[in-house]
Protein backbone atom coordinates (compact mmCIF):
# COMPACT_ATOMS: atom_id res chain seq x y z
CA UNK A 1 0.00 0.00 0.00
CA UNK A 2 1.13 3.70 -0.73
CA UNK A 3 -0.33 6.19 0.45
CA UNK A 4 -0.33 9.86 -1.31
CA UNK A 5 -1.24 12.76 0.90
CA UNK A 6 -1.65 16.27 -0.81
CA UNK A 7 -0.37 18.82 1.12
CA UNK A 8 -1.95 22.36 1.91
CA UNK A 9 0.12 25.63 1.79
CA UNK A 10 0.59 28.63 0.59
CA UNK A 11 3.28 28.03 -1.34
CA UNK A 12 5.89 29.19 1.52
CA UNK A 13 4.53 27.52 4.26
CA UNK A 14 3.51 23.79 4.83
CA UNK A 15 -0.16 24.23 6.62
CA UNK A 16 -0.46 22.21 9.95
CA UNK A 17 -2.85 19.97 8.37
CA UNK A 18 -1.22 18.71 6.24
CA UNK A 19 1.06 17.08 9.64
CA UNK A 20 -1.92 15.77 11.05
CA UNK A 21 -2.99 13.92 8.06
CA UNK A 22 0.61 12.34 7.62
CA UNK A 23 -0.03 10.70 10.93
CA UNK A 24 -3.90 9.61 9.52
CA UNK A 25 -1.47 8.14 6.65
CA UNK A 26 0.58 6.49 9.16
CA UNK A 27 -2.38 4.89 10.96
CA UNK A 28 -3.80 3.45 7.97
CA UNK A 29 0.22 1.88 7.29
CA UNK A 30 2.02 1.75 4.43
CA UNK A 31 4.19 3.95 2.18
CA UNK A 32 3.58 7.38 2.32
CA UNK A 33 4.12 10.13 -0.38
CA UNK A 34 2.89 13.62 -0.53
CA UNK A 35 2.11 16.04 -3.11
CA UNK A 36 3.02 19.72 -3.36
CA UNK A 37 1.28 21.31 -6.36
CA UNK A 38 1.98 24.94 -6.49
CA UNK A 39 4.49 27.64 -8.12
CA UNK A 40 7.42 28.49 -6.94
CA UNK A 41 7.25 26.13 -3.51
CA UNK A 42 10.57 24.48 -3.16
CA UNK A 43 10.53 25.31 0.74
CA UNK A 44 7.56 23.66 1.19
CA UNK A 45 8.52 20.49 -0.75
CA UNK A 46 11.50 20.55 1.34
CA UNK A 47 9.75 20.73 4.92
CA UNK A 48 7.59 17.87 3.34
CA UNK A 49 10.39 15.91 3.04
CA UNK A 50 11.25 16.36 6.64
CA UNK A 51 8.00 14.82 8.04
CA UNK A 52 8.46 11.45 10.20
CA UNK A 53 7.27 8.68 7.68
CA UNK A 54 7.23 10.30 4.46
CA UNK A 55 9.50 8.54 1.76
CA UNK A 56 8.76 10.75 -1.58
CA UNK A 57 7.75 14.32 -2.08
CA UNK A 58 6.04 15.34 -5.22
CA UNK A 59 6.35 18.85 -6.55
CA UNK A 60 4.42 19.88 -9.48
CA UNK A 61 4.97 23.39 -10.25
CA UNK A 62 2.87 25.91 -12.40
CA UNK A 63 1.28 29.28 -12.38
CA UNK A 64 -2.07 27.00 -12.95
CA UNK A 65 -1.52 25.45 -9.75
CA UNK A 66 -0.47 28.45 -7.91
CA UNK A 67 -3.59 29.37 -5.80
CA UNK A 68 -5.26 26.21 -5.42
CA UNK A 69 -8.05 26.07 -8.09
CA UNK A 70 -9.19 22.57 -7.68
CA UNK A 71 -10.41 22.91 -11.26
CA UNK A 72 -6.10 22.66 -12.13
CA UNK A 73 -5.05 20.20 -9.71
CA UNK A 74 -7.70 17.32 -9.65
CA UNK A 75 -6.45 16.33 -12.78
CA UNK A 76 -3.09 16.29 -11.49
CA UNK A 77 -4.02 14.28 -8.47
CA UNK A 78 -6.56 12.37 -10.39
CA UNK A 79 -3.10 11.43 -12.78
CA UNK A 80 -1.22 10.22 -10.16
CA UNK A 81 -3.61 8.46 -8.15
CA UNK A 82 -3.19 5.51 -10.20
CA UNK A 83 0.05 4.18 -8.18
CA UNK A 84 -1.95 4.65 -5.06
CA UNK A 85 -4.18 3.00 -2.49
CA UNK A 86 -5.41 5.82 -0.36
CA UNK A 87 -5.74 9.85 -1.40
CA UNK A 88 -5.43 11.79 1.59
CA UNK A 89 -6.23 15.60 2.50
CA UNK A 90 -6.96 17.91 5.41
CA UNK A 91 -10.73 18.22 5.88
CA UNK A 92 -9.93 22.23 5.56
CA UNK A 93 -11.18 24.22 3.05
CA UNK A 94 -8.53 23.52 0.80
CA UNK A 95 -9.10 20.01 1.26
CA UNK A 96 -12.90 19.82 0.99
CA UNK A 97 -12.90 21.73 -2.23
CA UNK A 98 -10.51 19.71 -3.88
CA UNK A 99 -10.94 16.23 -2.82
CA UNK A 100 -14.13 15.60 -3.92
CA UNK A 101 -13.84 16.83 -7.75
CA UNK A 102 -10.12 14.21 -8.02
CA UNK A 103 -13.37 11.46 -5.90
CA UNK A 104 -15.55 12.00 -8.70
CA UNK A 105 -13.12 11.97 -11.79
CA UNK A 106 -11.64 8.63 -10.36
CA UNK A 107 -15.62 7.45 -9.85
CA UNK A 108 -14.76 6.53 -6.25
CA UNK A 109 -17.04 7.79 -2.79
CA UNK A 110 -14.98 10.11 -0.60
CA UNK A 111 -15.04 9.58 3.13
CA UNK A 112 -15.58 12.74 4.17
CA UNK A 113 -13.37 14.13 7.53
CA UNK A 114 -12.48 10.60 9.43
CA UNK A 115 -12.01 10.90 12.77
CA UNK A 116 -10.25 7.31 13.07
CA UNK A 117 -8.87 4.96 11.21
CA UNK A 118 -10.46 0.99 12.30
CA UNK A 119 -8.61 -0.25 9.15
CA UNK A 120 -6.94 0.19 5.95
CA UNK A 121 -10.57 0.25 3.99
CA UNK A 122 -12.72 0.90 7.35
CA UNK A 123 -13.10 4.05 8.88
CA UNK A 124 -14.56 6.38 11.51
CA UNK A 125 -16.42 9.73 10.72
CA UNK A 126 -18.88 11.96 12.74
CA UNK A 127 -22.20 12.66 11.04
CA UNK A 128 -25.43 14.54 12.39
CA UNK A 129 -22.73 17.26 13.83
CA UNK A 130 -21.01 14.95 15.72
CA UNK A 131 -24.04 13.33 16.97
CA UNK A 132 -23.40 10.00 16.22
CA UNK A 133 -20.17 8.22 14.29
CA UNK A 134 -20.27 6.20 11.51
CA UNK A 135 -18.12 3.50 10.87
CA UNK A 136 -17.86 2.84 7.45
CA UNK A 137 -16.04 0.20 4.93
CA UNK A 138 -15.20 1.42 1.60
CA UNK A 139 -15.28 -1.06 -1.63
CA UNK A 140 -13.74 1.33 -3.69
CA UNK A 141 -10.22 0.59 -5.41
CA UNK A 142 -8.27 4.13 -4.46
CA UNK A 143 -9.99 5.46 -1.14
CA UNK A 144 -10.24 9.06 -1.06
CA UNK A 145 -10.23 10.58 2.39
CA UNK A 146 -10.47 14.11 3.93
CA UNK A 147 -9.14 14.37 7.59
CA UNK A 148 -10.29 16.11 10.53
CA UNK A 149 -7.16 17.54 11.50
CA UNK A 150 -7.96 17.78 15.36
CA UNK A 151 -8.38 13.90 15.58
CA UNK A 152 -4.95 13.06 14.89
CA UNK A 153 -1.92 14.46 16.45
CA UNK A 154 0.67 16.60 14.22
CA UNK A 155 3.83 14.06 12.99
CA UNK A 156 7.15 15.36 14.13
CA UNK A 157 10.40 16.07 11.73
CA UNK A 158 12.61 13.18 11.38
CA UNK A 159 12.20 12.51 8.29
CA UNK A 160 14.75 13.01 5.04
CA UNK A 161 12.21 12.03 1.35
CA UNK A 162 13.50 11.76 -1.69
CA UNK A 163 11.72 15.02 -3.88
CA UNK A 164 10.51 14.32 -7.28
CA UNK A 165 9.60 16.85 -10.16
CA UNK A 166 6.53 15.92 -11.35
CA UNK A 167 4.53 17.48 -14.74
CA UNK A 168 2.03 20.54 -13.34
CA UNK A 169 -0.37 19.95 -16.56
CA UNK A 170 -2.20 22.64 -17.95
CA UNK A 171 -4.55 25.05 -17.16
CA UNK A 172 -7.99 23.60 -17.33
CA UNK A 173 -9.15 27.19 -18.80
CA UNK A 174 -12.34 27.26 -16.35
CA UNK A 175 -11.30 29.22 -13.36
CA UNK A 176 -9.65 32.50 -12.60
CA UNK A 177 -8.29 33.42 -8.74
CA UNK A 178 -8.86 37.17 -8.31
CA UNK A 179 -7.54 38.04 -5.05
CA UNK A 180 -8.21 37.12 -1.42
CA UNK A 181 -8.76 39.43 1.78
CA UNK A 182 -7.28 36.89 4.75
CA UNK A 183 -7.47 37.54 8.28
CA UNK A 184 -4.41 39.00 9.68
CA UNK A 185 -3.44 38.11 13.19
CA UNK A 186 -0.59 37.71 15.36
CA UNK A 187 -2.26 35.30 17.57
CA UNK A 188 -2.29 31.80 16.84
CA UNK A 189 -3.99 29.63 14.23
CA UNK A 190 -7.38 28.89 15.42
CA UNK A 191 -7.79 25.48 14.62
CA UNK A 192 -4.36 24.41 16.07
CA UNK A 193 -4.04 26.97 18.97
CA UNK A 194 -3.28 25.41 22.97
CA UNK A 195 -6.27 28.17 24.35
CA UNK A 196 -8.92 29.07 22.31
CA UNK A 197 -11.49 31.96 23.21
CA UNK A 198 -14.65 31.91 21.66
CA UNK A 199 -17.59 34.98 21.73
CA UNK A 200 -20.96 34.04 20.93
CA UNK A 201 -24.19 36.82 19.83
CA UNK A 202 -24.17 38.06 23.72
CA UNK A 203 -21.45 40.45 22.75
CA UNK A 204 -23.77 42.61 20.97
CA UNK A 205 -21.18 44.32 18.51
CA UNK A 206 -18.27 44.40 16.79
CA UNK A 207 -16.39 46.84 18.82
CA UNK A 208 -17.61 44.75 22.07
CA UNK A 209 -16.28 41.86 20.90
CA UNK A 210 -13.08 43.28 20.28
CA UNK A 211 -13.12 45.16 23.34
CA UNK A 212 -13.71 41.87 25.35
CA UNK A 213 -12.80 38.61 23.88
CA UNK A 214 -9.48 40.31 22.11
CA UNK A 215 -7.75 41.36 25.17
CA UNK A 216 -8.64 37.99 26.99
CA UNK A 217 -7.01 36.13 23.90
CA UNK A 218 -4.33 38.48 24.13
CA UNK A 219 -3.59 37.73 28.37
CA UNK A 220 -3.83 33.81 27.27
CA UNK A 221 -1.97 33.79 24.63
CA UNK A 222 -5.31 32.34 22.61
CA UNK A 223 -6.18 32.41 19.13
CA UNK A 224 -10.15 33.50 18.83
CA UNK A 225 -13.24 31.94 18.15
CA UNK A 226 -17.04 32.72 17.47
CA UNK A 227 -20.35 30.97 16.98
CA UNK A 228 -22.35 31.60 13.85
CA UNK A 229 -24.69 33.95 15.33
CA UNK A 230 -21.50 36.20 16.18
CA UNK A 231 -20.39 36.07 12.70
CA UNK A 232 -23.56 36.42 11.14
CA UNK A 233 -23.85 39.92 12.85
CA UNK A 234 -20.61 40.66 11.57
CA UNK A 235 -18.75 40.83 15.43
CA UNK A 236 -16.21 38.93 13.74
CA UNK A 237 -15.11 37.63 10.63
CA UNK A 238 -16.30 34.50 9.09
CA UNK A 239 -12.93 32.40 9.81
CA UNK A 240 -13.63 32.43 13.21
CA UNK A 241 -16.52 30.32 13.27
CA UNK A 242 -16.49 27.58 15.35
CA UNK A 243 -18.59 24.29 14.50
CA UNK A 244 -20.75 21.50 12.25
CA UNK A 245 -19.91 24.15 9.45
CA UNK A 246 -17.04 26.34 10.44
CA UNK A 247 -13.75 24.71 12.31
CA UNK A 248 -13.29 22.36 14.67
CA UNK A 249 -10.91 22.64 17.21
CA UNK A 250 -9.57 20.77 20.15
CA UNK A 251 -7.59 22.83 22.47
CA UNK A 252 -6.52 22.17 25.57
CA UNK A 253 -8.19 24.82 26.78
CA UNK A 254 -11.64 26.38 25.01
CA UNK A 255 -13.51 29.38 27.01
CA UNK A 256 -16.97 30.00 24.88
CA UNK A 257 -18.22 33.44 26.26
CA UNK A 258 -21.82 34.39 26.25
CA UNK A 259 -22.60 31.56 23.40
CA UNK A 260 -25.56 29.15 24.00
CA UNK A 261 -24.38 25.58 23.22
CA UNK A 262 -26.51 24.68 20.20
CA UNK A 263 -25.79 21.27 18.89
CA UNK A 264 -24.04 22.71 15.72
CA UNK A 265 -21.69 24.81 17.74
CA UNK A 266 -20.83 21.88 20.34
CA UNK A 267 -20.22 19.90 17.17
CA UNK A 268 -16.63 22.12 16.67
CA UNK A 269 -15.43 22.21 20.05
CA UNK A 270 -16.55 19.22 22.65
CA UNK A 271 -13.52 17.71 21.98
CA UNK A 272 -11.33 20.46 23.59
CA UNK A 273 -9.64 19.15 26.84
CA UNK A 274 -11.44 21.46 29.02
CA UNK A 275 -14.01 23.63 28.35
CA UNK A 276 -14.92 26.85 30.23
CA UNK A 277 -18.14 28.67 30.03
CA UNK A 278 -18.99 32.22 31.04
CA UNK A 279 -23.18 32.48 30.45
CA UNK A 280 -25.83 34.66 32.35
CA UNK A 281 -27.88 31.93 32.15
CA UNK A 282 -27.25 29.15 34.34
CA UNK A 283 -29.51 26.92 31.93
CA UNK A 284 -27.62 27.43 28.77
CA UNK A 285 -26.65 24.24 26.99
CA UNK A 286 -23.42 24.83 27.14
CA UNK A 287 -22.82 24.23 30.65
CA UNK A 288 -23.92 20.14 29.93
CA UNK A 289 -20.37 20.03 28.43
CA UNK A 290 -18.70 22.70 30.44
CA UNK A 291 -16.03 21.40 32.74
CA UNK A 292 -16.20 24.89 34.75
CA UNK A 293 -19.41 26.66 34.27
CA UNK A 294 -19.50 30.38 35.56
CA UNK A 295 -23.10 32.06 35.88
CA UNK A 296 -22.03 36.01 35.55
CA UNK A 297 -23.13 38.84 33.26
CA UNK A 298 -19.52 38.70 30.66
CA UNK A 299 -19.27 41.96 30.66
CA UNK A 300 -18.00 42.14 34.20
CA UNK A 301 -16.47 38.26 34.19
CA UNK A 302 -14.17 38.54 31.51
CA UNK A 303 -12.62 42.16 33.04
CA UNK A 304 -12.19 40.22 36.40
CA UNK A 305 -10.90 37.40 34.70
CA UNK A 306 -8.78 39.24 32.72
CA UNK A 307 -6.97 40.45 35.85
CA UNK A 308 -7.36 37.77 38.11
CA UNK A 309 -4.93 36.42 35.22
CA UNK A 310 -2.01 38.27 36.56
CA UNK A 311 0.64 39.43 34.55
CA UNK B 1 -30.53 32.04 -18.03
CA UNK B 2 -31.37 28.87 -16.52
CA UNK B 3 -30.72 27.93 -13.38
CA UNK B 4 -31.01 24.32 -11.16
CA UNK B 5 -31.10 24.49 -7.79
CA UNK B 6 -30.78 20.98 -5.88
CA UNK B 7 -32.84 20.80 -2.70
CA UNK B 8 -32.16 17.76 0.09
CA UNK B 9 -34.79 16.88 2.30
CA UNK B 10 -32.84 16.01 5.76
CA UNK B 11 -33.93 15.69 9.48
CA UNK B 12 -34.58 19.62 11.01
CA UNK B 13 -31.42 20.99 12.16
CA UNK B 14 -32.85 21.30 15.72
CA UNK B 15 -33.21 17.35 16.06
CA UNK B 16 -30.85 15.96 17.82
CA UNK B 17 -29.73 12.57 16.24
CA UNK B 18 -29.25 9.36 18.11
CA UNK B 19 -28.10 6.08 17.24
CA UNK B 20 -31.01 2.94 16.77
CA UNK B 21 -30.67 0.37 19.86
CA UNK B 22 -28.96 -2.01 17.29
CA UNK B 23 -26.48 0.47 16.32
CA UNK B 24 -27.29 -0.31 12.91
CA UNK B 25 -28.67 3.31 11.80
CA UNK B 26 -29.54 6.18 13.11
CA UNK B 27 -33.17 6.43 14.55
CA UNK B 28 -35.62 8.87 12.09
CA UNK B 29 -38.59 7.50 12.75
CA UNK B 30 -41.06 10.34 13.50
CA UNK B 31 -37.95 13.08 13.42
CA UNK B 32 -39.37 16.44 11.97
CA UNK B 33 -37.55 17.19 8.44
CA UNK B 34 -37.09 20.04 6.21
CA UNK B 35 -35.10 21.55 3.53
CA UNK B 36 -31.23 21.23 3.55
CA UNK B 37 -30.36 24.91 5.43
CA UNK B 38 -27.70 25.19 3.10
CA UNK B 39 -30.33 24.79 0.14
CA UNK B 40 -32.77 27.02 1.52
CA UNK B 41 -30.11 29.56 1.17
CA UNK B 42 -29.61 28.16 -2.67
CA UNK B 43 -32.46 28.78 -3.50
CA UNK B 44 -32.99 32.39 -2.02
CA UNK B 45 -29.82 33.42 -4.19
CA UNK B 46 -31.42 32.09 -7.23
CA UNK B 47 -34.66 33.67 -7.05
CA UNK B 48 -32.32 36.84 -6.39
CA UNK B 49 -30.71 36.87 -8.96
CA UNK B 50 -34.10 35.72 -10.70
CA UNK B 51 -35.63 39.01 -9.32
CA UNK B 52 -32.57 41.14 -10.37
CA UNK B 53 -33.41 39.97 -14.18
CA UNK B 54 -30.02 37.99 -14.88
CA UNK B 55 -32.10 34.79 -14.39
CA UNK B 56 -35.22 33.58 -16.15
CA UNK B 57 -35.95 30.36 -15.26
CA UNK B 58 -35.31 28.07 -11.74
CA UNK B 59 -35.68 24.36 -11.64
CA UNK B 60 -35.81 23.38 -8.58
CA UNK B 61 -34.21 19.15 -8.09
CA UNK B 62 -34.22 16.40 -5.28
CA UNK B 63 -33.39 13.11 -5.33
CA UNK B 64 -34.66 10.49 -2.59
CA UNK B 65 -37.78 9.56 -1.58
CA UNK B 66 -41.59 10.40 -2.13
CA UNK B 67 -41.60 12.73 0.53
CA UNK B 68 -38.77 15.32 -1.38
CA UNK B 69 -42.00 16.03 -3.25
CA UNK B 70 -42.48 18.49 -0.06
CA UNK B 71 -39.46 19.96 0.01
CA UNK B 72 -39.99 20.86 -3.93
CA UNK B 73 -43.26 22.53 -3.17
CA UNK B 74 -41.07 24.31 -0.55
CA UNK B 75 -38.54 25.38 -3.30
CA UNK B 76 -41.42 26.25 -5.42
CA UNK B 77 -42.79 28.44 -2.65
CA UNK B 78 -39.94 30.24 -2.50
CA UNK B 79 -40.21 31.04 -6.37
CA UNK B 80 -38.14 28.12 -8.08
CA UNK B 81 -40.96 28.05 -11.33
CA UNK B 82 -40.49 23.78 -11.80
CA UNK B 83 -39.72 21.03 -10.24
CA UNK B 84 -37.46 17.67 -10.92
CA UNK B 85 -37.68 14.86 -8.35
CA UNK B 86 -35.86 11.72 -9.23
CA UNK B 87 -37.63 9.16 -7.22
CA UNK B 88 -36.09 6.34 -5.45
CA UNK B 89 -35.89 4.66 -2.16
CA UNK B 90 -32.28 3.72 -2.59
CA UNK B 91 -29.87 4.77 0.05
CA UNK B 92 -27.91 7.62 -1.83
CA UNK B 93 -24.44 8.41 -1.28
CA UNK B 94 -22.77 11.78 -2.83
CA UNK B 95 -21.81 10.51 -5.59
CA UNK B 96 -24.76 8.90 -6.88
CA UNK B 97 -26.17 12.24 -6.07
CA UNK B 98 -23.80 13.97 -8.49
CA UNK B 99 -24.31 11.46 -11.49
CA UNK B 100 -27.96 12.00 -11.40
CA UNK B 101 -27.61 15.69 -10.84
CA UNK B 102 -25.31 15.18 -13.89
CA UNK B 103 -27.77 13.64 -15.68
CA UNK B 104 -30.54 16.54 -15.40
CA UNK B 105 -27.99 19.03 -16.42
CA UNK B 106 -27.51 17.44 -19.35
CA UNK B 107 -31.27 17.19 -20.33
CA UNK B 108 -31.84 20.64 -19.19
CA UNK B 109 -28.91 22.43 -19.95
CA UNK B 110 -28.77 25.13 -17.50
CA UNK B 111 -25.89 27.77 -17.17
CA UNK B 112 -25.42 27.47 -13.53
CA UNK B 113 -26.13 25.31 -10.59
CA UNK B 114 -26.78 25.95 -7.27
CA UNK B 115 -26.34 23.43 -3.85
CA UNK B 116 -25.63 24.05 -0.57
CA UNK B 117 -22.16 23.62 0.53
CA UNK B 118 -22.91 20.52 2.79
CA UNK B 119 -26.03 18.59 3.94
CA UNK B 120 -26.15 18.53 7.83
CA UNK B 121 -27.38 14.92 7.74
CA UNK B 122 -24.00 13.18 6.01
CA UNK B 123 -22.10 15.91 6.58
CA UNK B 124 -20.23 15.18 3.73
CA UNK B 125 -19.58 18.53 1.71
CA UNK B 126 -19.09 16.62 -1.54
CA UNK B 127 -22.22 16.99 -4.28
CA UNK B 128 -21.37 20.43 -5.65
CA UNK B 129 -17.64 19.91 -6.71
CA UNK B 130 -18.36 16.29 -7.90
CA UNK B 131 -20.88 17.30 -9.85
CA UNK B 132 -18.46 19.80 -11.42
CA UNK B 133 -16.06 17.50 -11.80
CA UNK B 134 -18.39 15.21 -13.62
CA UNK B 135 -20.22 18.13 -15.65
CA UNK B 136 -16.36 19.27 -16.58
CA UNK B 137 -17.56 22.39 -15.16
CA UNK B 138 -15.50 25.31 -12.80
CA UNK B 139 -16.77 25.18 -9.23
CA UNK B 140 -17.46 27.78 -6.67
CA UNK B 141 -17.70 26.39 -3.27
CA UNK B 142 -18.75 28.00 0.28
CA UNK B 143 -19.91 31.19 -1.34
CA UNK B 144 -20.72 34.09 0.30
CA UNK B 145 -21.29 36.65 -2.69
CA UNK B 146 -22.42 35.67 -6.12
CA UNK B 147 -21.90 38.18 -9.29
CA UNK B 148 -23.54 36.67 -12.32
CA UNK B 149 -23.05 37.97 -15.69
CA UNK B 150 -23.86 36.62 -19.32
CA UNK B 151 -20.35 35.21 -19.64
CA UNK B 152 -18.83 34.30 -16.39
CA UNK B 153 -19.79 34.24 -12.34
CA UNK B 154 -17.41 35.65 -9.23
CA UNK B 155 -17.30 34.22 -6.47
CA UNK B 156 -16.28 35.30 -3.01
CA UNK B 157 -15.60 32.24 -0.99
CA UNK B 158 -15.55 31.29 2.82
CA UNK B 159 -11.84 29.99 3.53
CA UNK B 160 -10.36 28.97 6.31
CA UNK B 161 -7.95 32.35 6.14
CA UNK B 162 -10.46 34.22 5.16
CA UNK B 163 -12.28 35.01 1.80
CA UNK B 164 -11.19 34.56 -1.97
CA UNK B 165 -12.65 35.64 -5.06
CA UNK B 166 -12.79 33.37 -8.05
CA UNK B 167 -14.33 33.99 -11.85
CA UNK B 168 -15.36 30.88 -13.42
CA UNK B 169 -16.50 30.52 -16.95
CA UNK B 170 -20.02 29.37 -17.17
CA UNK B 171 -21.37 26.87 -17.09
CA UNK B 172 -20.78 26.39 -13.36
CA UNK B 173 -21.14 24.89 -10.13
CA UNK B 174 -21.74 27.23 -6.84
CA UNK B 175 -22.39 25.97 -3.28
CA UNK B 176 -23.72 28.12 -1.01
CA UNK B 177 -22.21 28.73 2.83
CA UNK B 178 -24.18 30.66 5.62
CA UNK B 179 -23.12 34.16 4.68
CA UNK B 180 -24.91 34.31 1.39
CA UNK B 181 -27.94 35.43 2.30
CA UNK B 182 -31.07 35.28 4.29
CA UNK B 183 -33.54 33.39 3.15
CA UNK B 184 -37.12 34.63 3.01
CA UNK B 185 -40.16 33.39 4.57
CA UNK B 186 -42.54 31.98 2.17
CA UNK B 187 -46.14 33.34 2.21
CA UNK B 188 -49.22 31.55 2.33
CA UNK B 189 -50.40 32.87 -0.74
CA UNK B 190 -46.84 31.23 -2.59
CA UNK B 191 -47.42 28.06 -0.67
CA UNK B 192 -50.83 27.90 -2.55
CA UNK B 193 -49.87 28.90 -6.09
CA UNK B 194 -46.68 26.60 -5.39
CA UNK B 195 -49.63 23.50 -5.85
CA UNK B 196 -49.87 24.54 -9.32
CA UNK B 197 -46.09 24.58 -10.56
CA UNK B 198 -45.01 21.82 -12.43
CA UNK B 199 -43.39 19.29 -10.64
CA UNK B 200 -41.90 16.27 -12.56
CA UNK B 201 -40.70 12.90 -11.88
CA UNK B 202 -37.99 10.77 -12.69
CA UNK B 203 -36.50 7.73 -11.75
CA UNK B 204 -32.37 6.18 -11.86
CA UNK B 205 -33.15 4.14 -14.48
CA UNK B 206 -34.73 7.06 -16.62
CA UNK B 207 -31.59 9.03 -16.37
CA UNK B 208 -29.26 5.96 -16.72
CA UNK B 209 -27.61 5.90 -13.25
CA UNK B 210 -26.53 3.10 -11.18
CA UNK B 211 -26.84 4.53 -7.50
CA UNK B 212 -25.10 1.54 -5.88
CA UNK B 213 -23.60 2.59 -2.92
CA UNK B 214 -19.80 2.23 -2.63
CA UNK B 215 -19.63 2.66 1.30
CA UNK B 216 -21.00 -0.70 3.81
CA UNK B 217 -22.18 1.29 7.35
CA UNK B 218 -20.85 -0.54 10.02
CA UNK B 219 -22.56 0.47 12.02
CA UNK B 220 -23.27 3.85 14.17
CA UNK B 221 -22.40 4.95 17.93
CA UNK B 222 -23.11 7.65 20.36
CA UNK B 223 -19.65 9.49 20.83
CA UNK B 224 -18.43 9.25 24.42
CA UNK B 225 -20.37 11.41 26.85
CA UNK B 226 -18.00 14.07 28.68
CA UNK B 227 -17.97 14.07 32.23
CA UNK B 228 -20.26 16.45 33.97
CA UNK B 229 -18.74 19.40 34.92
CA UNK B 230 -19.29 22.03 38.05
CA UNK B 231 -20.26 25.53 38.33
CA UNK B 232 -18.08 27.86 40.20
CA UNK B 233 -18.88 30.32 42.15
CA UNK B 234 -16.72 33.42 40.88
CA UNK B 235 -13.89 34.19 39.04
CA UNK B 236 -11.05 33.57 41.66
CA UNK B 237 -12.12 30.29 42.35
CA UNK B 238 -12.36 29.72 38.10
CA UNK B 239 -8.79 30.46 37.50
CA UNK B 240 -7.66 28.42 40.80
CA UNK B 241 -9.29 25.18 39.47
CA UNK B 242 -7.73 26.51 36.25
CA UNK B 243 -4.27 26.08 37.40
CA UNK B 244 -3.97 23.43 40.29
CA UNK B 245 -6.98 21.03 38.68
CA UNK B 246 -6.94 21.48 35.17
CA UNK B 247 -3.56 22.54 35.00
CA UNK B 248 -4.16 24.59 31.40
CA UNK B 249 -2.79 27.77 32.62
C1 LIG C 1 -27.16 24.89 8.95
C2 LIG C 1 -26.71 25.48 10.24
C3 LIG C 1 -25.36 25.48 10.50
C4 LIG C 1 -24.89 26.05 11.68
N1 LIG C 1 -23.55 26.01 11.91
C5 LIG C 1 -23.08 26.56 13.06
C6 LIG C 1 -21.69 26.53 13.37
O1 LIG C 1 -20.86 25.99 12.61
N2 LIG C 1 -21.27 27.14 14.51
C7 LIG C 1 -22.14 27.76 15.38
O2 LIG C 1 -21.69 28.31 16.38
N3 LIG C 1 -23.45 27.77 15.11
C8 LIG C 1 -23.94 27.21 13.98
N4 LIG C 1 -25.28 27.28 13.72
C9 LIG C 1 -26.14 28.14 14.57
C10 LIG C 1 -26.57 27.53 15.89
O3 LIG C 1 -27.72 26.76 15.68
C11 LIG C 1 -26.88 28.67 16.90
O4 LIG C 1 -27.87 29.50 16.35
C12 LIG C 1 -25.68 29.53 17.25
O5 LIG C 1 -24.58 28.71 17.62
C13 LIG C 1 -26.03 30.46 18.40
O6 LIG C 1 -24.98 31.36 18.67
P1 LIG C 1 -24.81 32.00 20.12
O7 LIG C 1 -24.64 30.92 21.12
O8 LIG C 1 -23.72 33.01 20.02
O9 LIG C 1 -26.17 32.81 20.30
P2 LIG C 1 -27.41 32.53 21.25
O10 LIG C 1 -27.93 31.17 21.07
O11 LIG C 1 -28.32 33.68 21.06
O12 LIG C 1 -26.78 32.58 22.70
C14 LIG C 1 -26.31 33.72 23.33
C15 LIG C 1 -26.02 33.35 24.78
O13 LIG C 1 -25.43 34.45 25.44
C16 LIG C 1 -25.94 34.51 26.77
N5 LIG C 1 -25.83 35.91 27.22
C17 LIG C 1 -26.53 36.97 26.80
N6 LIG C 1 -26.09 38.09 27.39
C18 LIG C 1 -25.08 37.73 28.22
C19 LIG C 1 -24.22 38.43 29.10
N7 LIG C 1 -24.28 39.76 29.23
N8 LIG C 1 -23.29 37.71 29.79
C20 LIG C 1 -23.20 36.37 29.66
N9 LIG C 1 -24.00 35.65 28.84
C21 LIG C 1 -24.93 36.34 28.12
C22 LIG C 1 -27.35 34.01 26.66
O14 LIG C 1 -27.79 33.47 27.92
C23 LIG C 1 -27.24 32.93 25.59
O15 LIG C 1 -26.99 31.66 26.16
C24 LIG C 1 -25.79 26.66 12.58
C25 LIG C 1 -27.14 26.64 12.31
C26 LIG C 1 -27.62 26.05 11.15
C27 LIG C 1 -29.08 26.03 10.89
N1 LIG D 1 -30.61 13.75 -2.38
C1 LIG D 1 -30.32 14.99 -2.78
N2 LIG D 1 -31.18 15.67 -3.58
C2 LIG D 1 -30.90 16.92 -4.00
N3 LIG D 1 -29.79 17.58 -3.68
C3 LIG D 1 -28.90 16.95 -2.90
C4 LIG D 1 -29.11 15.64 -2.41
N4 LIG D 1 -28.04 15.29 -1.66
C5 LIG D 1 -27.20 16.36 -1.66
N5 LIG D 1 -27.72 17.36 -2.41
C6 LIG D 1 -27.13 18.69 -2.67
O1 LIG D 1 -25.73 18.64 -2.40
C7 LIG D 1 -25.38 19.52 -1.35
C8 LIG D 1 -24.22 18.96 -0.56
O2 LIG D 1 -24.54 17.72 0.01
P1 LIG D 1 -23.46 16.73 0.66
O3 LIG D 1 -22.34 16.64 -0.33
O4 LIG D 1 -24.19 15.44 0.84
O5 LIG D 1 -23.02 17.35 1.95
C9 LIG D 1 -26.67 19.74 -0.59
O6 LIG D 1 -26.65 20.97 0.11
C10 LIG D 1 -27.69 19.73 -1.73
O7 LIG D 1 -27.70 20.98 -2.41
Amino acid sequence: MTILVIAEHDNKELKSGTLHTVTAAQKIGGDIHVLVAGNNCGAVAEAAAKLAGVSVVKVAEGAALEHGLAENIAPLVVKLAAGYSHVLAPATTYGKNLLPRVAALLDVMQISEISAVEAADTFVRPIYAGNVLATVKSNDPIKVITVRTTAFDAVGPGGSADIEKVDGGADAGLSRFDGAELTVSDRPELASARIVVSGGRALGSAEQFQAVIEPLADKLGAAVGASRAAVDAGYAPNDYQVGQTGKVVAPQLYVAVGISGAIQHLAGMKDSKVIVAINKDEEAPIFQVADYGLVGDLFSVVPELIQALGD
Amino acid sequence: MKVIVAVKRVVDFNVKVRPKTDGSDVELANAKMSMNPFDEIAVEEAVRLKEAGKVTEIVAVSMGVKACEETLRTALAMGADRAVHVETDAVLEPLAVAKLLKAVAEKEQPQLLILGKQAIDDDANQVGQMTAALLGWAQGTFASKVGLSSENVQVMREVDGGLETVTLNLPAVVTTDLRLNEPRFVKLPNIMAAKKKPLDKLTTADLGVDVTPRLTLVNVAEPAKRQAGVKVANVAELVAKLKSEAKVL
